[in-house]
């Protein structure tokens, strides 16, 4: 479903990912942990084509148009509202507009949209953003998910609805894969099938499920991180 | 090329929706054009030169100022809650992007210089009416190939430090051709001499509009890529 083979990259002299290699399977969620400057970051974005790396492949199946994309930014134009700001995006992944005004309904009641729907983003809190955020990155139904780290600025209950958006669309239907970068350990290990931790570019640790428990891996980079 | 279009379409549309929503970017186009005419009508000697000799170059100075303003504007709409980010994932041809804000960045600009011209003849009592029609041709002629270039090196310079003053510094070279062959073709006008006079002028604008177009659509994806 998503895959890296042998990623290097670099920002000048600075190597941001050294040698990624790994493979993540229709139906998991990865977390990607590190420290800052890791290149968490960067891995997910050569994954979804906005960084071309120095050298190796990487991913997804079915190309860009099936990506979500969640970042701590919301990418959503602040001055549109909400509702104009999904058609948009709709449109622009190409969404048949019938089928754009039906999953925006779907999502809005998912998501709780519907007091702020016709509201301009601009005027929105941090929580009721990111939500708008999220029904952004569904808009297309996708099936691969990527998160770079969500949960920046969210309070503990905004968080926590985020995390059962997440899993809620992991758990839509098999053929759907999240990679998770996040600081929050606790939010990641509750989700994730696998965990993977980052450390100068190198995939050092990756515990796919059934070889190692995840909870072991997250409660290790818990106590290197604490 | 259908998808290209569309796609490109459905962003220019997006860029017009906000400015119209907005309406800072083309309010302060107009003031900024209004306070040039301002300055260049109490910075002459009406005694010294002709009004007929200096009016065309001032007709031009004055919409280059005021389009550098507004592409200037072009790319910071996107960085906006990073929705260039959001862009990049999407599936949409990179040069879709590009088509699209040259698409948004013409009609901003010709609003601009149809809101200017009707001023710039009351402050400088030239009888515009006249060669209305040959003159709007020239104006939507010089532009294109203004807002080709502008729109590619605003997009080259969005991720650096002093845009506002980089994006002049290297879009002014690249304009003197244009700016010449427009000043030649209105001095003619205004003094009621024969079209056909400027035909070279008007090829060689019409060769710069096809020229730059065609590259900067084609050297568009590299610039925004990381």
């Amino acid at each position: 479903m998503l895959w890296a083979e042998g990623v290097r990259h670099s920002f000048g002299a600075v190597p941001a990912l050294e040698d990624v290699t790994f493979t993540l399977p229709a139906g998991h969620t990865l977390a990607l942990f590190g420290p800052n400057g890791a290149g968490k970051t960067t891995l997910l974005k050569v994954l979804a084509g906005l960084i071309r790396p120095r050298a190796g492949r990487a991913g997804v199946a079915g190309g860009r148009g099936a990506i979500g994309w969640i970042g701590h930014q919301s990418l959503l134009y602040g001055q549109l509202t909400v509702r104009e700001n999904l058609r948009f995006w709709g449109a622009l992944y190409r969404v048949r507009p019938e089928v754009r005004e039906s999953r925006l309904a779907t999502l809005a009641g998912r998501l709780d949209l519907g007091p702020f729907l016709d509201r301009r983003v601009a005027t929105l809190s941090r929580g009721q953003g990111q939500r708008a955020a999220v029904a952004r990155a569904l808009i297309h139904d996708p099936t691969v998910l990527l998160l770079d780290e969500p949960f920046t600025g969210l309070d503990r209950v905004a968080a926590s609805e985020l995390s059962e958006l997440v899993r809620g669309f992991a758990g839509a239907g098999d053929g759907r894969a999240t990679i998770l970068v996040t600081h929050n350990v606790d939010e990641g290990t509750d989700l994730a099938t696998d965990i993977g931790i980052l450390k100068a570019g190198r995939l050092v640790e990756l515990a796919p499920r059934g070889t190692r428990t995840a909870r072991e891996v997250g409660e290790r980079y818990r106590r290197a991180v604490s | 090329m259908g998808g290209l279009l569309r796609d490109a379409w459905v962003l220019a549309r997006k860029d017009l929706a906000l400015e119209v929503r907005t309406r800072t970017g083309i309010v302060s186009a107009v003031v900024f054009t209004a306070l040039v005419l301002t300055v260049f009508n109490f910075g002459r000697d009406p005694t010294a030169v002709a009004v007929i000799d200096l009016a065309p170059s001032i007709l031009w100075v004055t919409f280059t100022f005021a389009g550098v303003l507004s592409l200037n504007r072009a790319f910071q709409l996107e960085l906006e809650n990073q929705a260039l980010e959001g862009l990049l994932v999407s599936p949409i041809d990179r040069r879709s992007l590009y088509l699209g804000k040259l698409c948004a960045n013409l009609v901003f600009l010709l609003l601009v210089e149809a809101v200017g011209l009707p001023m710039f003849a009351l402050f400088f009592n030239v009888a515009v009416l006249k060669v209305l029609l040959p003159l709007a041709g020239l104006i939507v002629l010089a532009t294109v190939g203004f807002v080709a270039v502008g729109t590619l090196l605003s997009a080259l310079v969005i991720r650096v430090r002093f845009a506002e003053l980089m994006l002049p510094v290297l879009l002014l070279p690249f304009l003197i051709p244009p700016l010449i062959g427009a000043v030649q073709v209105t001095a003619r006008l205004f003094s009621g001499r024969p079209l056909s006079e400027v035909v070279g002028w008007l090829k060689l604008l019409l060769a710069y509009d096809i020229v730059f177009v065609s590259l900067a659509t084609l050297l568009f994806p590299a610039t925004v890529d990381e």
